[in-house]
């Protein structure tokens, strides 16, 4: 059988063979790209803005940005001042294993000390945190000095979304990309150019 | 017109096809002269009853599509549409619902079956692999089919089985956005869901059981006892220890089904939604992207794998184990290398072995529906440990089996 193997034929076949296996592979393309998300998702997916020139110090402002809850938070002071003394009791207080753009990989998370922008999803299992800005005891926290509780599994984040030590959430919250525009209006989304 | 007459015209019809359409070959290939061995037990109604399952949920989804539409502002409100307004609508979409649970319920029985009597092993591997693949394409039909209702625990749980793809090193992020087809769970996603669930999915199911009965009758059905009838012919060439599947198991497996029909309307009429095991308190609610149910769980039937993904503390690790848990089953046949298939025929290490097998799946099922404190996290990794140890404790143990015939003696023909 094998010796009446006209190789020139062959090599044609598996020429051929090997053309059509390309042809299906780019004609797969149209299909495997079809579930990308569309023009009309992408349009509504994209940054929105976010004016908080309104937001006092210690209040929070909740905007949405692709189905998800936005916090922007204007931080006192004096809850900037406590943020290095929680380190001990916080998981990942550097940021190094939670999701944030590089701008953010830093003790308060944030372009500017002041103003707090984050993705308010538990990292846990995706509830919404509650914003308890209090620096008072909690039920839930004795030694509460502000930040976000979750009331779905008791997860607790700093004013800075960083996550206590005995939350059942293992990352700090995240932190969208966004860029400033203006003193007091954010593009959330988006960022600046280089900061990518 | 005669009897005879009408006999006569039925032969001649029946000529007619043949020469045209294998009917009557067909017919003796795969039922009136396909000998099954005569001792089959009470294991060996769940083939036959999954088959049943099948074509229950193929008949009531295509009803319930009629009434049905893939839109994100429609489809909470079409599933109460159907369940009060379109006649009979309730039990079509019942049985539809419970039919998937209890298509679950037969499986895992009938995949135990293969456990205890070896029917995976040579020459039946291929089988097993496809009925693998069927179990998995199950599994990814049951879960496209729960997001359609699009109830809140529909909505989250397509949030966390998606989100798995995330953990995926490097591209996670994307992949997640190609497969939702868009940044979060949306219209675009319940639409392709729809898709997948009613003509994808069926479709490679209906091929893979067609493949999986193609190739338990190229080899033959196995036994209680795992002994190979094929051995022992009498002067027709018929195995002496074999029946004809029709009529013999055509009947046995009619009385099944009416057994299992009664447990089963039962189940539809009284307590549809099993207290919320089949069908979740959550779903009642419309999906909402910005409220998490209390508690996120999947249906029963994926807990087990659930409690595993949720004791590993790292989620890219948590994915891999849970996914290691059905691959492995792949591997089954080569894992298990013992000369002796059946359990009868097997020592007691091995029957202790399976016992805390079943305990461990079972009891990472149970835990996968509770709410994961500490202790039931300790557990949950206890049995996951025991899960793939049983893997480890059959690679071995088979092959001490094999090297010192370290099993009962196997009788040449069936017992009971």
């Amino acid at each position: 059988m094998t010796e009446k193997v006209n190789s020139n034929r062959r090599n044609l076949l598996i020429a051929t063979s090997v053309v059509g296996a390309v042809g299906v592979g780019f004609a797969a393309v149209p299909f495997i790209k079809s579930w990308l998300p569309s023009e009309r998702a992408k349009a509504a997916g994209g940054p929105v803005e976010a004016d908080f020139s309104k937001l006092e110090p210690g209040q929070m402002l909740q905007v949405s940005w692709r189905g998800q809850p936005i916090f922007i938070v204007h931080r006192t002071p004096e809850q900037l001042a406590v943020l290095p003394e929680l380190n001990p009791r916080l998981k990942d207080p550097l940021s190094d294993h939670s999701i944030q753009p590089p701008f953010a990989k830093n003790i308060h998370r944030s372009l500017k000390p002041e103003y707090w922008v984050g993705v308010g999803i538990c990292t846990h299992l995706g509830c919404s945190p509650k914003y308890v800005p209090d620096m008072v005891p909690q039920p839930f926290d004795e030694q509460w000095k502000g930040g976000f509780y979750c009331p779905c599994h008791n997860s607790r984040f700093d004013v800075a979304g960083r996550v206590f030590n005995g939350s059942p959430a293992g990352t700090n919250l995240v932190i969208p990309p966004y860029m400033y525009e203006g003193e007091t209006k954010v593009i959330i989304g988006q960022m600046a150019e280089g900061e990518a | 017109m005669g009897k005879a007459a009408s006999k006569n015209m039925a032969g001649r019809l029946l000529g007619w096809m043949d020469e045209r359409l294998p009917v009557t070959e067909f017919w003796n290939k795969h039922l009136a002269e396909y000998y099954a061995p005569k001792n089959f037990n009470f294991w060996y109604f769940f083939g036959s009853l999954a088959l049943l399952m099948l074509v229950n949920q193929i008949l009531t989804g295509i009803w319930l599509a009629m009434h049905y539409k893939p839109d994100a502002n429609q489809a909470f409100g079409l599933i109460e549409y159907i369940m009060r307004d379109v006649p009979w609508g309730w039990l079509i979409r019942y049985l539809h619902t419970t039919g998937a649970s209890m298509f679950f319920v037969v499986v895992y029985l009938h995949m135990f079956r293969a456990f205890l009597y070896g029917s995976y092993k040579k020459p039946r591997e291929l089988v097993w692999i496809i009925g693998m693949l069927i179990y998995v394409a199950l599994m990814a039909e049951a879960f496209l089919g729960y997001v359609l209702p699009w109830g809140n625990m529909s909505y989250w749980g397509a949030k966390v089985i998606t989100s798995l793809f995330g953990v995926i090193p490097g591209y996670g992020e994307q992949i997640v956005e190609w497969v939702r087809g868009d940044y979060l769970i949306s219209d675009a996603t319940l639409n392709r869901f729809f898709a997948l669930h009613v003509v994808l999915i069926p479709f490679v199911l209906v091929f893979l059981v067609i493949l999986h009965l193609a190739a338990l009758h190229q080899v033959g059905s196995n036994n209680p006892d795992g002994v190979d009838i094929k051995k022992l012919k009498d002067e027709n060439d018929k195995p002496l220890d074999g029946i004809p599947f029709h009529p013999y198991y055509t009947v046995k497996d009619i009385f099944g089904v009416g057994f299992f029909l009664i447990i089963f309307m039962g189940i539809i009429l009284l307590k549809p939604d099993l207290g919320g095991l089949f069908l979740e308190h959550d779903n009642y609610v419309p999906a909402n992207p910005m409220v998490t149910p209390e508690h996120i769980k999947p249906v029963w039937y994926f807990t087990p794998f659930y409690a595993m993904l949720r004791a590993i503390p790292d989620p890219l690790w948590g994915a891999v184990v849970m996914f290691s848990a059905i691959i492995v089953l792949f591997f089954l046949p080569w894992i298990d290398v013992s000369p002796v298939r059946s359990i009868r025929y097997r020592k007691w290490p091995y029957k202790v072995a399976l016992a805390i097998f079943t305990i461990s799946f079972v009891g990472l099922g149970y835990l996968g529906l509770q709410s994961g404190s500490a202790l039931q996290k300790l557990m949950a990794q206890i049995f996951t440990v025991l899960y793939f140890g049983y893997f480890v404790f059959l690679y071995f143990y088979s092959r001490y089996e094999a090297k010192h015939h370290y099993y009962k003696p196997i009788p040449e023909r069936v017992t009971h």
